[in-house]
């Protein structure tokens, strides 16, 4: 019985600091001094809608726009998720043929795998500069540009995730896509 | 970055912390020169434990102190998931959740484990995240660390294990809360969000809503990682952006996975009076840890096999399941770090792994003590050490010996028993799944991959890990209950039989050290230990490794 007690007390003594103390002192320092990305990177257009967040995909299909990767949960991001189907699963070909499809893919134009892939979250908000260059084409002929100067903005966009760490040059989709409507 | 460098900054980085960090490890939890501020702090401690805080304890009454506040964790933990629709901080109206899943996910949490049954975003409010499942992070975790010295202070020959009420505070207080600040500030400054405010819509640039849902992450996943906890504020854990957004982030967490886990070994050796023979254990752990990230990286070099055959360009390695902000070598790196270490928690979707990528997480559950989680994975390591000794003295006739104290039967049959059960929980649950509708109803992909989804699930539930082959529907009833008592059984039965043995070793009239002791601080003991837990690991899980990822290898990949 003395036990009990004892636990019980040290339970309310760590949940008060552990809980209320902690979230309290990390709270006070994020919104103090990072409040953008504390509230969730959302990106807010100027007349305050807000039109999704940097950090997660959102799902574009119109040939104006960049396309995400494909994603399990169709870029719910109120239930992320993966396929988790194994990358022998004869579902995953099924996917990819559809996917080959939407874009048009030849053995001569190859897709390159990251946008035949499903992310782990369903919300990679992320392309390769591989992965976006391949869709200049198609953007810029729905936008009637030439295709110099798409390829020219998903270059300014591309930047590296770990700095001098990483080789890969990432574009992100909802930033780039943000940047079109804007030039347009 | 290549595999190589990453391995080398990640392992060698947190290697190297983990050095200080066991020192001050030992000074926290185990303070015998009381200088003036640790007196201190050990009499606020003292005052807030009361009475039962105040006298050392014998093995039994510190495994009774422990079991009683690891009950009390698991009833609160299920009240407040239990009434959270009535309970304040539900900015998103989260309604009751099932019974069965609610007993699943306060025993997960409880035992250190985290497996999730549920999506957080999608279930939990945001008083479920933090009190329900936040503070056993803390507490929990504490309760491994505590485990471990008490258990050090036994073979060191002290007359009591110390008392579990003051370790355990010590081991929240001084080790956990202030790394958790720590790591919790870079996860802010690295981009995660922090509010405690509720889901956000946002109208797309195509028109479609998207809801999207937010809450006090970064506070969260800085616990979730140093504890080797694993369970993510959102369902797909470590993938989500918001839980880690960028390569910063992703690297922070990573040696947050196995930084604690890695200084729990110098703790332990600097209780016990014997760094060097801390050494060995650590060099034995860092060899299995490299050979196990060395074969997931050669694995996860091979592109997706399903992509064969169409015009998909195939020059680069599995992206199935990963997120391209970490990198290609962060998916397998991770993966061995989260099952080295009990921790759980996952950048890539390990379902998604290739065939024998997804074999080496489940070696490290099997193994269970590379590192393993905080204070667990060193008394796992410890029953491996008690059978290594126990084997070398059989061959060259010998009483075994183990830190100048005899290992006689009882202590041997009682490491054999907690080894046995572990094998038993992982190899029988999947047994019995796999041969009746409970499992084969829930699979998310058919074949040797299916049966690999079960094997995973039923590893990681008795090595308390957490992580899974997500595709498995296992939130159901029989899912939920059979988890559920593997992790508590699996909890504490790794707990109380070290301690038991412990116990009955510190009764022990220490032995002079002679010319024919086996000394357990050279090379030579370190490959008997070595040898010991690949042949005990081999001969049980073989045949279930050979059933699942290396069937699925033989057959697809090409």
């Amino acid at each position: 019985m003395e036990s009990f007690v004892t636990c019980v007390r040290l339970s309310a003594v760590t949940l008060f600091v552990c809980v209320g103390g902690y979230i309290l002192l990390i709270l006070g320092f994020a919104q103090l001094f990072c409040p953008e990305s504390a509230n969730g990177s959302l990106v807010v257009r100027s007349d305050g809608v807000v039109v999704g967040s940097r950090l997660l995909a959102q799902g574009f299909t119109a040939p104006r726009y960049f396309w995400p990767r494909p994603s399990a949960v169709g870029w719910n991001a109120a239930g992320a998720g993966g396929s988790n189907k194994s990358p022998t699963n004869p579902d995953l070909t099924v996917r990819a043929k559809g996917t080959v499809a939407a874009f048009g893919a030849t053995p001569t134009q190859p897709l390159p795998a990251e946008l035949a892939a499903a992310s782990g979250s369903g919300l990679d908000p992320h392309l390769t500069e591989r992965g976006a260059l391949y869709q200049v084409a198609r953007v810029a002929a729905a936008r009637g540009l030439p295709e110099a100067e798409i390829r020219e903005l998903v270059l300014r966009c591309a930047f590296s995730p770990g700095g001098g760490l990483t080789h890969s040059r990432l574009v992100n989709v909802l930033e780039v896509n943000l940047a079109l409507d804007g030039a347009r | 970055m290549d595999a190589i460098t990453l391995i080398a900054l990640v392992v060698g980085g947190s290697a190297a912390l983990s050095w200080p960090l066991g020192r001050y490890m030992r000074w926290a939890m185990d303070p015998i020169t009381m200088n003036r501020p640790a007196a201190r702090v050990d009499r606020w401690f003292r005052a807030i434990g009361g009475r039962a805080a105040q006298a050392g304890q014998d093995w039994q009454q510190y495994c009774v102190a422990l079991l009683v506040f690891n009950v009390v964790m698991f009833s609160l933990s299920f009240g407040f998931m239990a009434l959270q629709e009535w309970l304040p901080l539900n900015p998103d109206g989260k309604t009751a959740l099932e019974g069965s899943l609610v007993f699943n996910t306060a025993a997960s949490f409880t035992t250190n484990t985290n497996l999730q049954h549920y999506s957080g975003e999608v279930s939990m409010s945001h008083l479920s995240q933090l009190c329900a499942l936040m503070w056993p992070q803390f507490v929990a975790a504490a309760t491994g660390i505590a485990a471990l010295t008490a258990m050090a202070r036994g073979l060191a020959g002290r007359p009591t294990l110390g008392n579990f009420y003051v370790d355990l505070q010590r081991a929240t207080f001084l080790v956990l809360l202030p790394m958790a600040v720590v790591v919790a500030v870079l996860n802010v400054l690295g981009g995660m969000p922090m509010t405690l405010a509720g889901a956000v819509k946002a109208l797309t640039l195509e028109g479609p809503e998207q809801v999207i849902a937010r809450g006090p992450v970064a506070a969260f996943v800085a616990i979730k990682q140093l504890g080797t906890n694993g369970g993510g504020f959102f369902g797909s854990n470590s993938t989500h952006p918001f839980e880690n957004p960028g390569f910063f982030t992703s690297l922070v967490s990573t040696v947050a996975i196995v930084l604690i886990p890695m200084a729990c070994v110098w703790m332990f050796g600097r209780v016990v009076g014997r760094v060097r023979h801390a050494t060995v254990l650590f060099v034995v752990m860092m060899v299995l840890l490299l050979a196990k990230a060395g074969a997931a990286f050669a694995g996860e070099n091979a592109p997706t096999q399903a992509f064969l055959g169409l015009p998909i360009a195939m020059d680069v390695s599995n992206l199935e399941g990963k997120e391209l902000r970490f990198g290609a070598a962060a998916g397998p790196l991770w993966a061995v770090l989260t099952t080295c270490t009990s921790n759980g928690s996952v950048n890539c979707m390990h379902d998604s792994l290739n065939p024998l990528t997804g074999l080496a997480p489940m070696i490290g559950m099997w193994l269970n003590a590379t590192f393993g989680g905080v204070g667990v994975g060193m008394i796992n390591m410890f029953l491996y050490v008690v059978l290594a000794v126990f084997l070398a003295g059989m061959m060259v006739g010998r009483t075994p010996e183990y830190l100048n104290r005899r290992v006689e039967m009882h202590e041997v049959k009682l490491a054999v028993l907690a080894m046995f059960t572990h094998a038993l929980f992982i190899l029988g649950g999947t047994a019995l799944f796999a041969a009746s509708p409970w499992g084969a109803g829930t699979l998310n992909n058919t074949g040797a991959h299916g049966f690999s989804e079960m094997l995973y699930e039923f590893s990681s539930a008795a090595a308390n890990n957490g992580s899974g082959f997500e595709g498995l529907g296992d939130n159901t009833v029989p899912w939920n209950v059979a988890t559920g008592l593997v992790m508590l059984l699996a909890r504490y039965i790794p707990i109380l039989l070290p301690l038991a043995i412990a116990g009955s070793l510190a009764k022990k009239r220490a032995t002079a050290q002679s010319a024919g002791t086996l000394g357990v601080e050279s090379v030579t003991f370190g490959v008997m230990l070595l040898a010991t837990i690949l042949f005990l690991g081999a001969l049980t899980f073989f045949p279930a490794a050979a059933l699942g990822p290396v069937a699925e290898h033989l057959q697809f990949m090409k």
